[in-house]
């Protein structure tokens, strides 16, 4: 079969549609760098030279470093049984699939990762997964929305800054505004979105903002670093009505940007407006358990255009990874996670009595601090150290040029830590 | 309810008059078409609905139908029971498995509706 692309007049009828002149003009909410200019592809390489190039390629990434760096993504400890059984080719190789006579296997992962995520939410359902944090973000606010039958959602300042844009990006053209905001306004907010730990570190018990939000007959939304869920108070516990997280610590690499993993849970109530697959468990004819997609009159493949969402698949390999990850540490072994990440970060804001600590109350994992010298200068000179001190706060629109935010996982040592924070010193007074 | 007495739809609903309230359901037809019934969603008491507006969600084993609003009208009453007992519309579509009542409906539009001769009619040429 011949693959018809678009004809001209088709075109024509859909740039119509959505308002544009030309196809460049559609394009335009693409940042001008990153447009394709042209689709010129070089001559094709022998399988030896195209090896050699990649490996070139491959090389200039360095993976040595002692890393501090955060902000969402973490470098945290991945138990090699993790690769071994998610790279089984029974999960590795399959494209998603859900038909219940072929795909047992993957059905039941994903039935138990849905079990795990609730447990660890305090949530009463969770879907199959989504993309990654950010799109996660966007589908809990749809899911306020349809819940609540209100168009304006508020971020709370806490929330990750590119997460926030990735929501304005998913809404664009969408009837729901989105606006800053840490409390409920008025009887028209569909919910309010935090984070804890906030993208700057400070972890707070969010119970008293879910009881505003329900005065008004608004939704708390609650994205989480799904780790600190070994020792903070659950997003269940504090009245959130949707839970979500990017899941990167349960598993999953550092990557230039992913794949990554969007965690949704919510409680049983709304299940019927959460988005994305949903697997179930049931007995077959003859009463042995077996595992099936649910609730799917909600999806896209039935009901077309009035689907609750465009999500029309999960991340299944990287819920696998998570699911595996949470089921070899166990309830004690998250717990053990937690607590070394909380007790390293605390230990080495105790080395660091030469900055500024801008987190007033208390923090998990990730703190911030103010440098008596810009901190593009610091993370430069700490660079040719073999460290990455952190994340320069300006960068992200969440600080002055001297702020920096720190991260501390389980891996570090007590050496790492103390050559860590002489070094940060004499950058700092160089 | 007596089917004879009952006005319809293409769509299949039905709709009569009941108390000065608008009673809507679906026919027999759909209730078979669309198999065992596993949910359906009841619009918001008060809300007002247009005519062809979507009133309410069935999903079945075999899909997902909207349920439109057979005439212009405002919300006053819907089947909670429904919500524990969706099956009641296969079993009896044309009482126990009504959907929702309508007031202040348009009478114009009403009037206008095929009744239970026409329907019969109507769904010789579907089948």
């Amino acid at each position: 079969m011949n693959w018809t692309p678009a004809t001209l007049a088709e075109q024509r009828e859909m740039l119509s549609a959505a308002g544009a002149a030309s196809i460049d003009a559609f394009f335009e909410m693409i940042p001008e760098a990153l447009r394709l200019r042209q689709w010129d592809l070089p001559e094709g390489l022998s399988e030896f030279s195209l090896r050699r190039k990649l490996e070139a390629l491959a090389g200039k990434n360095t993976v040595e470093y002692v890393s501090f760096l955060g902000g969402g993504y973490y470098d945290h400890y991945i138990p090699a049984a993790v690769d071994a059984l998610a790279g089984r080719s029974e999960f590795y190789t399959a494209y998603t699939p859900y038909q219940p006579e072929s795909a047992q296997g993957t059905l039941q992962a994903i039935y138990e990762y849905q079990s795990v995520v609730s447990r660890l939410m305090d949530m009463e359902c969770a879907n199959a997964s989504l993309y990654d944090g950010g799109t996660a973000v966007f589908e809990a606010a749809s899911m306020a929305c349809r819940i609540t039958g209100r168009r304006k959602v508020l971020t709370h300042a806490s929330l990750h800054p590119v997460w926030r844009r990735m929501l304005e990006t998913h809404l664009a053209g969408s009837p729901i505004e989105v606006a800053d905001g840490d409390a409920p306004t008025g009887n028209d907010i569909a919910c309010v979105i935090a984070q804890n730990p906030a993208f700057t570190g400070d972890l707070r018990d969010l119970s008293s903002l879910a009881n505003a939000c329900h005065d008004c007959g608004a939704l708390l939304v609650v994205s989480v670093n799904p780790v600190s869920l070994g020792m903070v108070k659950t997003p269940g516990a504090m009245g959130a009505d949707i839970a979500i997280a990017e899941g990167q610590s349960l598993g999953l690499p550092l990557g230039f940007g992913g794949p990554y993993l969007g965690i949704l849970a919510a409680r049983k109530a709304y299940i019927r407006k959460m988005p994305g697959r949903i697997a179930a468990a049931t007995t077959d004819a003859a009463g042995r358990r077996g595992y099936v997609l649910t609730l799917q009159a909600r999806e896209q493949h039935i009901r077309r255009e009035k689907a609750l969402s465009n999500i029309c698949s999960n991340q299944a390999l990287c819920a696998l990874r998570a699911l595996i990850h949470l089921c070899l540490l166990g309830k004690t072994g998250l717990e053990a996670t937690a607590r070394a990440c909380f007790s390293k970060a605390e230990y080495l804001k105790s080395r660091l009595d030469f900055v500024e600590l801008l987190n007033e109350g208390p923090t998990f994992n990730e703190f911030a601090v103010r440098l008596p010298r810009e901190a593009d200068g610091v993370i430069a000179a700490l660079r040719g150290k073999g460290f990455l001190p952190g994340l320069p706060l300006a960068a992200m629109g969440r600080g002055g040029p001297n702020d920096l935010l720190i991260a501390v996982t389980e891996k570090r040592t007590r050496e790492e830590l103390d050559v860590f924070a002489e070094a940060l010193r004499e950058a700092c007074h160089d | 309810m007596n089917p004879d007495t009952l006005k319809y739809t293409e769509e299949h609903e039905w709709i009569v008059e009941q108390r000065g309230l608008y009673v809507i359901g679906i026919t027999e037809y759909a209730a078979e078409e669309l198999g065992e019934i596993t949910f359906v969603e009841l619009p918001e008491v008060g809300r007002r609905l247009e005519r062809g507006e979507d009133a309410a969600v069935i999903e079945s084993v075999k899909a997902a139908s909207d349920v439109y609003a057979p005439v212009t009208g405002v919300v006053a009453e819907v089947n909670d029971i429904l919500e524990m007992e969706p099956d009641l519309i296969n079993r009896d579509p044309f009482g126990k498995g009504w959907i929702l009542k309508l007031k202040d409906v348009s009478l114009e539009e009403y009037n206008d509706l095929m009744d239970s001769r026409s329907y019969r009619g109507y769904l010789k040429t579907v089948e």
